[in-house]
């Protein structure tokens, strides 16, 4: 993805060159008629995105700040963060890594079923997340499947935070994989080939001259794994037990609070959501826009 | 690269609006419901209320989650009724969930003709959105209550835990499985059996808050609907009882013979779902008449019937002793109105943010 938007702005150029003289002086985008793609553009986002999310604003002007400040800071939601945030973080810290090691192996390697394998990694996208919660569920209760392995040595998975987490970890992999997968793709062999000819072993290749490559492709996949995963409701619920204090995660103790018809409390607590949401990808963004550059600079 | 601005907000409000036109033209076609229809004709039903000799109707009936087996019988015996009676077709789109949210739904713009609930409140709170009118409470026979129910313990065969009373659920070492009471109309009325059973033993409020702490303490799931709690317990095995609408703990038994008992407890809670029509839309669709005989028909002699086959506690008294065998009669049931002071009293006390419910929560 990063690598065609950052083709995306060559063109241009490589059209100037190629054929010697500018034609079309008004406009050289590909898209034909900027105002029309603009407009549509802004209204789709409007309509889908930004009123939705101007409505939380709206919703929140009518509540009185110590309200608000009580409704975000009770203990119980207080809890639900701390959940949220620890299960989304595990399970995009795994899905990193685990991420990786399956994009590696879908581009380097060919073996029989790739293609299909290939195919699979999309699935979790595809799949109601109440099926993917259904599931997981039954496979990891302690009369389940996996379960009931682990329970033999008393570990105890559905109904627990570290079901959550496998729950996020089902959800979160194809963003890793497949922000990873087109960066690897391109990687020229020749960088390792040339470290290997310097003397570099295994280990040194892979952490000095591929992994800074994939760096900023790796962190986009988490980003994106660790924010859906601090929203995830769908499939989550089954699999949390959902104890207050304990199994809880913050987009059921907005539904509650709907469910109760408290709209006041459920928009404050959103609210929290989308700031935290909001820094963590703006904290990833800036911080692969750093890495991406030293990289840049490195390579070229 | 430069752009005229003039020529450019113009481009973009005209396709603007192109866009919106083009979204309100699917926004028209895509208004039905998701929920599953039932019944022979289904078109059609949109166009009724422009002519007044139409062959067919449909209302919208949306309930809470365990009375999906209930309404599926009921609904093609009201469709031969009123065949029989108008020599309409009615076509009766279902809906469940938790009733809280299904409530909310209804609330927010999900057209239903009747809405037959797990709690008064839920139908309370539609009420205060102006949805429905006051008074709906005595618009049909028993506080629009055609049916009731009550709270049972659903356990494994052979009673591995001796679970007997509600002292042994609260026992260390027993796993309970029920909703949260947060989002579950069932969960309540768990909970307050609970209550109404410690407060009689002790007689003492701090006591029976002790003991519903130590019960709440033995729960390993709080799912967020009584089907879901069912779910966990029967499919996924997980947990020793479950605190269980007794229709729900019937209807488990019934699909797996061998597995379960269902125990009932020394005193219970009489559980009134409650049914009311949706006044707003009726009079908006034209359906009222067909709206009304939907639930007034709920206390016909076949109805009740239906209701006691399908594991609802008839309201009819006479009807409830044909029941007798199902059924433990003399189970002690206490009231919501009586007991609790109603619903409203009942959620401020122990299920608002902040009431008995969360501090038994509170960290320890």
């Amino acid at each position: 993805m990063i690598e065609l938007l950052q083709n995306a702005k060559r063109p241009e150029k490589g059209i100037c060159d190629m054929t010697g003289f500018r034609f079309r002086p008004k406009s050289n985008r590909v898209v034909p008629g900027f105002g029309l793609s603009m407009g549509i553009t802004i209204t789709l986002l409007s309509l889908i995105v930004l009123i939705p999310l101007f409505s939380i604003f709206v919703v929140l002007s009518g509540i009185g700040w110590k309200e608000f400040i009580a409704d975000i800071t009770d203990s119980a939601v207080r809890a639900t963060y701390s959940v949220s945030m620890t299960c989304a973080l595990a399970a995009a810290l795994i899905d990193s890594v685990f991420g990786l090691i399956l994009a590696w192996i879908l581009v380097r390697y060919r073996f029989p079923g790739r293609r299909l394998l290939d195919g699979l990694i999309e699935l979790p996208f595809a799949l109601p997340t109440a099926v993917a919660g259904i599931s997981l569920t039954t496979l990891y209760s302690e009369t389940g499947w996996i379960g009931s392995f682990f329970h033999r040595f008393g570990i105890k998975i559905s109904y627990t935070r570290a079901g959550i987490t496998i729950a996020l970890i089902f959800i979160g992999i194809p963003f890793v994989v497949r922000s990873v997968q087109p960066v690897l793709e391109k990687l020229d062999s020749r960088y390792e080939e040339a470290a290997m000819m310097l003397g570099a072993g295994r280990f040194k290749t892979f952490v000095k001259v591929i992994l800074p490559e994939l760096l900023p492709a790796l962190l986009t996949g988490f980003g994106l794994a660790f924010a859906r995963g601090l929203g995830e409701y769908g499939s989550v619920v089954f699999i949390a037990g959902n104890i207050p204090y304990e199994t809880q995660i913050t987009p059921l103790i907005i539904m509650n609070k709907l469910e109760q018809f408290n709209y006041s409390s459920a928009t404050a607590i959103a609210f929290v959501m989308i700031v935290f949401s909001f820094v963590v990808l703006f904290f990833i963004n800036s911080l692969q826009f750093r890495v991406s550059k030293i990289a840049g600079g490195a390579g070229e | 690269m430069k752009i005229n601005t003039v020529s450019f907000l113009k481009k973009t409000a005209v396709s603007g609006l192109a866009v919106l036109t083009l979204a309100a033209s699917f926004a028209g076609c895509g208004s039905g419901s998701s929920a599953s229809s039932q019944g022979a004709s289904s078109k059609g039903a949109a166009s009724s209320q422009t002519s007044a000799a139409k062959s067919s109707v449909e209302i919208t009936n949306v309930s809470y989650d365990p009375t999906r087996e209930l309404y599926e019988n009921y609904n093609k015996l009201f469709q031969k009724h009123w065949k029989e009676k108008t020599g309409q077709d009615v076509t009766i789109v279902q809906s469940h969930g938790g009733s809280g949210k299904q409530a909310r739904s209804v609330l927010e713009g999900n057209e239903a003709d009747v809405v037959t609930l797990a709690l008064e409140g839920d139908i309370n709170e539609l009420e205060k959105g102006g949805l429905i009118e006051p008074g709906w409470v005595k618009e049909f026979p028993k506080n629009s209550a055609p049916y009731t129910s009550t709270i049972v313990f659903l356990v494994r065969k052979g009673n591995p835990k001796h679970i007997k009373d509600w002292d042994d659920v609260v026992k260390s070492g027993v796993e309970v499985i029920t909703p949260d009471p947060k989002s579950s109309g069932g969960a309540r009325w768990n909970f307050l059996a609970a209550w109404a059973y410690a407060n009689k033993k002790y007689g003492d409020e701090n006591k029976a808050k002790e003991f519903v702490k130590a019960l709440y303490g033995n729960v390993s799931v709080l799912d967020t609907g009584a089907r879901g709690a069912t779910t966990t317990f029967v499919e996924n095995k997980k947990g020793d009882v479950l605190l269980a609408w007794e229709n729900e703990a019937f209807l488990s038994q019934k699909e797996h013979p061998d597995e379960f008992e269902i125990v009932t407890p020394s005193l219970s809670i009489l559980a009134q779902p409650s049914v009311a029509v949706v006044d707003s839309v009726v009079k908006k669709r034209g359906t009222e008449a067909v709206a009304k005989e939907y639930l007034s028909y709920l206390y016909s002699d076949e109805a009740q019937k239906l209701e006691g086959e399908n594991f609802y506690r008839p309201s009819d008294p006479e009807i409830l002793k044909q029941f007798s065998k199902t059924f433990d009669l003399n189970l002690k049931l206490v009231n919501i109105d009586d007991d609790f002071g109603g619903w409203d009293a009942a959620t401020k006390k122990f299920f608002a943010d902040g009431a008995i419910f969360d501090q038994i929560y509170k960290k320890k």
